[in-house]
Order: structure tokens, then sequence, then C-alpha cells
């Protein structure tokens, strides 16, 4: 028979996880809203960017002098896969998630025979990966300690994609991230980043010109070959931010369920906890009573 | 046609500010152009410099923002400028950027990688161009 205080402990112990997983899904809960409002915010500009680039780009496909970032490389032999994680566990199956969908993606590029390397933004992608594909990973990017994701952080990101595709180091690039639907659904995702994946224009939703056309200053190749790199770093962006929201989703979530399973357990220990001080009090009572009746 | 303009400006993390303007001067990268309500549309990019908002039928500029490069965007009637780094003419301060620009050319001197020194340099060239847009300001 456990022994009524070594319950207690346990009880006791459960208690203070669950003040703990309690108080991360309230921070997890006050993140989360910050994290979606810089969703939100960020999506102005990347619709009015994407609707640009598709009016242009669409002028330009097919054309033999169409920039690199949008026609390729003509080549589809070395990949790059950049992976975008959080750096912090306890969230669930949100890192797990990426990853996975991250080594599907591997295995599929590497099954086709190409050459694929791994840029890892975030540590826990770093982690999971490192045992499998460790020498395939490339480079890791840290954001240790940055409290919100702003564009400045994701710049250098795309800036260190765009020189490694101007040397030549890859052909096509994939980002995988976490897409924010809702609280309870992060889907992981695996965009394709170069060559640019343009919407069709006629998909876009265009502005009422009156039947007037678009000047553009400089001629349209410039503007799209000053647009294209700048997109790299919008989209970065993007799946950092819906990533960030996610994983406050996901942690949310996690947290929610932790509390709820400490809450049962306690229960559950307290109910043995208080049949073992009652059986110890009726032997105890049987003990007097027979003792008092031999007399 | 509308007498107004609706000019919109736009960072990659938010909407920044959206108002009702009777005209936006933008520095364009082939020189600086006015927009006014009724103005074709354009696409233009723009290089580092100072946009302009008149409102009120003044002759001088009620609103200046600095703009670090970005592309802007006239369809009928609305006017939508975006930028990578965007910040209200009244919020840089002289003092603070010539000490900022002092310390970034040591940083220069300092840099040990390429790496380092290129991002110096390139935070170097953005705050003399703010510099530069704030003297303009001033002298209005």
């Amino acid at each position: 028979m456990a022994n009524l205080k070594a319950l207690r402990g346990r009880i006791s112990s459960v208690k203070s996880t669950q003040k703990i997983t309690k108080a991360m899904n309230m921070v997890a809960a006050a993140k989360l809203r910050r994290a979606q409002d810089a969703v939100e915010a960020s999506r102005p500009y990347a619709v009015r960017m994407e609707r640009v680039i598709g009016t242009l780009a669409s002028g330009m496909a097919g054309r033999d002098d169409a920039p690199a970032l949008l026609a390729g490389t003509g080549n589809d032999q070395k990949h790059l896969v950049i992976v975008a994680t959080a750096e912090r566990g306890l969230c669930g199956g949100f890192n797990t998630n990426i990853v996975k969908a991250a080594r599907a993606k591997i295995a599929d590029l590497q099954q086709s025979g190409k050459d694929v390397q791994i840029l890892c933004v975030g540590r826990k992608g770093r982690d999971a990966l490192r045992r499998q594909y460790g020498s395939l990973i490339i480079e890791t990017i840290e954001f240790a300690g940055v409290r919100n994701i702003g564009f400045e952080h994701a710049q250098p990101v795309a800036q260190k994609v765009l020189a490694m595709y101007e040397d030549g180091a890859f052909d096509v690039c994939h980002l995988v991230y976490s897409k924010f639907e809702s609280v309870l659904a992060q889907v992981p995702t695996v965009a394709q980043l170069i060559p640019a994946q343009v919407a069709d224009a006629d998909a876009v939703e265009q502005p009422d010109l009156d039947g007037a056309v678009y000047t553009y200053e400089p001629d349209e190749e410039d503007i799209l070959r000053a647009l294209l790199p700048r997109n790299v770093a919008v989209q970065i962006f993007k799946a950092l931010l819906e990533n960030g929201a996610s994983e406050q989703g996901a942690r949310m979530t996690a947290m929610d369920n932790a509390t709820r399973n400490a809450g049962d357990m306690i229960d559950k220990l307290t109910l043995i906890y208080n049949r073992q001080r009652q059986a110890a009090i009726t032997t105890e009572l049987i003990e007097i009573i027979s003792g008092a009746e031999a007399l | 046609m509308a007498d107004r303009i609706q000019f919109e400006l736009v960072s990659p993390a938010r909407l920044l500010t959206s108002m009702e303007v009777d005209m936006i001067v933008v520095p364009g990268t082939e020189g600086d152009f006015a927009v006014l309500p009724g103005h074709m549309p354009v696409v233009s990019t723009l290089r580092p410099g100072a946009v302009d908002v008149f409102v009120g039928g003044t002759d001088k500029p009620s609103e200046r923002f600095f703009v670090a490069g970005g592309f802007a965007e006239v369809a009928l009637d609305t006017f939508t400028v975006l930028a990578e780094t965007a910040i209200p003419m009244g919020d840089l301060d002289r003092s603070h950027l010539e000490q900022e620009i002092a310390n970034t050319r040591e940083d220069i001197e300092d840099a040990r990688s390429d790496e380092d020194r290129q991002a110096s340099e390139e935070r170097l060239s953005q705050l003399e161009d703010m510099l530069n847009s704030l003297a303009e300001f001033t002298r209005v």
C-alpha cells in the first residue's frame, strides 16, 4: 500500500505542474493575440505585392530574358529546403509536424535523385533533422531571444538565400512552415519560394481602372527585377509570422490539454488518498473495538 | 472624379497610414513626381527619400515620411506606397542621426568580416539618406 505521505507529495507536485501549464496557457493566449495581429497587419503589403508581381509576371511569361528568380535557372537538380520552426518546445505537435512535412519533402526529392540542402530557421528544426540529415544542413539561423519577429529579421535570411541563388548553389527553393488556420488548426505547408510561384493574373483581384492601363516607371522588366528579391523577403517574413501565430496557438492547445490532464490526475489521486485514509481509520477502529471486546 | 485621393503607406509589418489627401510627392527612381486626384495608373519604384503629403490646399507638406526605397502604385484615386522602412519625419532627430552615422562609420572600420562591413555600409547610406531628407525638410 502506497503510504499516505507519498500520495500527498504526488498530489502537491501535480498541482504545481498544473499551475505552470495554466500560466503557460495564458501567456500563449496573450502572445497569440499579438501574433495574430501581426499576421493581419502584414497582409496589405503582401496582397499588393502579389498583385503587382502577378500583373507584371504574366506579361513576362515565356520570354527568354525573364529574370532568373521568376523563370528559374533552367535546371532543377539542386534543391534548397528552408525549414522554419520554433525556438522552443512544449507546443504540442507544432515542431514535429513541420519537421515531418520537411522530411517527406526531402525524402521525395532525394528519391527522384536531386541534391538537397537544408537551411534551418529555428533551433528545434535543426535539432530534429540533425540526426538524419546532419550533413545536408548548411546553416541554422536562430531567433533566440527575439520577442517580436520584425521584417528586419526576415531580411538577412532572404539576403542569404538570394546570395546563394546568385552563386548557383541551388536551382529551386522550398520553404516549410506552419500555416495558421485557427487556434486549433495549424497546417504544415511546403511553399515554393524560388522560382517565384506567381498567382495567375486573372485570379488576382485587379483594381478597377476604368479601362486605363498601368504605366511603368522604369519599365516593367526593371520593376520586376527590383520586386522579385523583395518578394522573397516578404514571403519569408510572412512565413515567420504565420509560424509565430501557429506556435502560440499550438502551445495554447497543448497547455490547455495538459492543465486538464493534471486536473484529472489530481482528482484520481485525491480519490485514492481519501480511500486509503478511510481504510486506515477503519482498521484502527476495528483494532480498538476488538481490543475492547477481548477484555 | 473625386477631388481627393486615398493615400496608403504600407510597410511589410503594418499599414502605417491611410488618409484622404490633396496631393502627394514621392521620390521615384527616375525623378520625383507628384500625384493629384485623377492621375493615370502608374507603378514606379522609389529611391530613398521623402514622401510629402499635402492636405488642405496649403503649400507646405502637412506630413512627411522618410522611405528607404520601395514602390508606389497609383490606381484611380487610390495611391499606395509600399516601403520597406517608413518613418514619419517628425520622429527623426538630427543630433541622434549624426551620432548614429558616426557610430556606423566606426563599425565599418572595426568590421571583422566583409559581411559585417557590407551591412554597416548599407546602414550608413540609409542613415545618410535620412539625414539628407531631414535637412531638406527643415529648410522648407
